[in-house]
């Protein structure tokens, strides 16, 4: 596991992604810690955290979609299916790699809070909350990227696959409100990263919201390691 | 070392790989011989554990590769037709690479270099994979199978779509890795089988038609001789004459481009016949221009199991269609 995730994170800078990838998210970021909090004069890090919601959606497969995709693509699946490495074991390396480069890019919030902090008081508990949950929500978008991926031999099919998940799982608790069957409303709603996002960013954090993103990272990722074990058996 | 037992593969509906059962011991080397889509690579994917079978078993030391496939991956080196290799690395990253991912326990400086000699390599370790020609790339691919020693290693078609000198210097590797590990090879060139393999089997629709050493083969070729003759005169009474000669089971001619002269083809039970044949010839009058037996080769071997008509393969081999062929 820990040779497939030292290879995949060299990967991602010995191509343009990783560079890529972090290039758009600090630049996001810098735009909006600049626009509210160093223009605006705020301290409060909810509007920063909010724009980055929405882009880490289209800014995730990035990382993800080349992961199977281009292994199949290349047949380099090849070495590592018969490698004496478990499937949970691949899998895993890929998917810490990815989150590993997620995690550097939003490591960028705890310099700007290090740079706020300085100069007024900051609400820790809604930056961490947002920080978590953003964490979460990367790893999440990560697994969902690394199942549409190995589902493909196309990295733009990967890419717009994983994009259009993180757009069903964001608005998905809008569209239960308008097909107005309670059930469906109650289904949608828990379904929705955005209604379990919300209780982040007050500073709360609510384990059920914890273990829902969690269970989402985690099905994806079995989703995942069955889908590279059928392949073997069809 | 290793055993196949009745092991079967489907893709869907379509079996690819039909029951097929054998062992093969330490230190043999064996050959995989079969047209495009007879099985091969299937096998050996399933040998591996890159494919999983649908019904049978494979144990490679008494390692299951279903129940206890990282003990069986462990002894296995395997080189796809495709070596699998990443591009963006450069050769020296490529077998680090390979070599955590085996997890070897080795000095693993030592080990890599004494592979990069072994493989000859050493002089483009600092080079990226991607810039590397077919011949070398496919030497970083047998040198990734090699690491860690594994007792058992299998290449697929190590030598297609390299150029005769490459082909050489491949084939003359693979007979030095043989001396101390138990190969499985398949192959397209049959000379290249041949040279290198002290057994061959012979897969065709996914089934074992033959599994033996080469010569013993071609030896059971040689039990229906061919013989092809040509001779000037009437067609149907000399087929007459030679069907009177014993052991001659079949007869066969054709026109040739001289006026009244005729080939003929004769299948004997193995026996010798040229003898009778030309003095039955002569006391009839015959002009007998020439005789030959047909030695068998490998090729033959591997056209008789892998077609569905030796005769009609030898006859459009030697004259170009079968078309004006009598068959008497």
């Amino acid at each position: 596991m820990f040779a497939i995730y030292k290879r995949d994170m060299r990967s991602y800078f010995v191509t343009p992604i990783g560079y890529v990838f972090l290039a758009i998210f600090y630049a996001i970021a810098g735009y909006y810690f600049f626009g509210y909090q160093l223009y605006g004069g705020n301290a409060d890090f909810s509007y920063l955290f909010d724009a980055l919601f929405s882009m880490v959606i289209f800014l995730s497969p990035l990382l993800t979609m080349k992961m199977f995709s281009e292994e199949k693509r290349h047949k380099t699946d090849q070495g590592l299916m018969t490698a004496p490495v478990s499937l949970t074991g691949i899998v895993a390396g890929k998917y810490l790699a990815a989150l590993s480069i997620f995690m550097l890019a939003l490591a960028i919030t705890l310099l700007y809070l290090g740079i706020v902090a300085v100069k007024a008081p900051v609400e820790l508990a809604v930056f961490l909350g947002h920080f978590i949950g953003m964490f979460l929500l990367g790893g999440a978008l990560c697994a969902i990227g690394m199942f549409v991926s190995v589902l493909t031999e196309s990295q733009v099919i990967a890419a717009v696959g994983t994009i259009g998940f993180g757009i069903f799982f964001t608005m998905v608790d809008s569209v239960g409100v308008m097909l107005g069957t309670p059930l469906i409303e109650k289904v949608c709603n828990y379904l929705s990263f955005y209604t379990h996002y919300q209780d982040f960013t007050t500073g709360l954090l609510n384990i059920a919201d914890v273990i829902f993103f969690v269970s989402i990272a985690a099905l994806f990722i079995f989703l995942t390691v069955r889908v590279l074990d059928k392949r073997r058996w069809s | 070392m290793l055993e196949v037992v009745e092991v079967s593969k489907k893709y869907g509906n379509k079996l690819a790989v039909d029951r097929i059962s054998f062992t093969v011991g330490s230190g043999e080397v064996v050959g995989f011989l079969g047209t495009n889509g007879a099985g091969k690579s299937t096998t050996m994917n399933m040998i591996t554990g890159y494919l999983s079978c649908s019904e049978g078993k494979i144990t490679v030391d008494g390692h299951d590769i279903l129940t206890d496939p990282e003990k069986v991956k462990k002894q296995i080196g395997y080189l796809p037709e495709i070596p699998p290799l990443y591009q963006d690395l450069t050769v020296w990253e490529s077998l680090c690479f390979t070599y955590d991912l085996k997890k070897v326990k080795l000095n693993k400086k030592e080990h890599l270099n004494e592979i990069c000699e072994l493989v000859q390599i050493t002089d483009v370790k600092n080079k990226l994979v991607h810039n590397l020609s077919k011949g070398y790339k496919q030497r970083v691919g047998l040198a990734n199978a090699l690491i860690g020693n594994p007792p058992l290693l299998i290449l697929d078609e190590p030598t297609v779509g390299l150029d005769p000198k490459q082909i050489i210097e491949i084939r003359k590797l693979i007979h030095e890795l043989a001396k101390t590990r138990t190969v499985i090879l398949s192959s397209h060139i049959l000379q290249e089988i041949e040279a290198v393999c002290d057994r061959i089997i012979i897969i065709n629709q996914g089934k074992i038609v033959a599994d033996d050493t080469p010569i013993k083969l071609i030896e059971t070729q040689q039990m229906e001789k061919c013989i092809t003759l040509q001779a000037q005169g009437k067609p149907t009474q000399i087929v007459s004459l030679l069907k009177t000669i014993p052991n001659v089971e079949d007869v066969t001619y054709k026109m040739t481009t001289q006026q009244d002269v005729y080939e003929y083809y004769l299948e004997t039970k193995g026996v010798d016949v040229r003898a009778t044949l030309s003095f039955v010839l002569v006391q009839n009058h015959i002009p007998l221009l020439e005789l030959r037996s047909n030695q068998p080769t490998l090729e033959d071997v591997f056209m008789k199991y892998t077609t569905k008509s030796y005769d009609a393969y030898t006859l459009d081999e030697e004259e170009g269609g079968e078309e004006d062929v009598c068959d008497l």
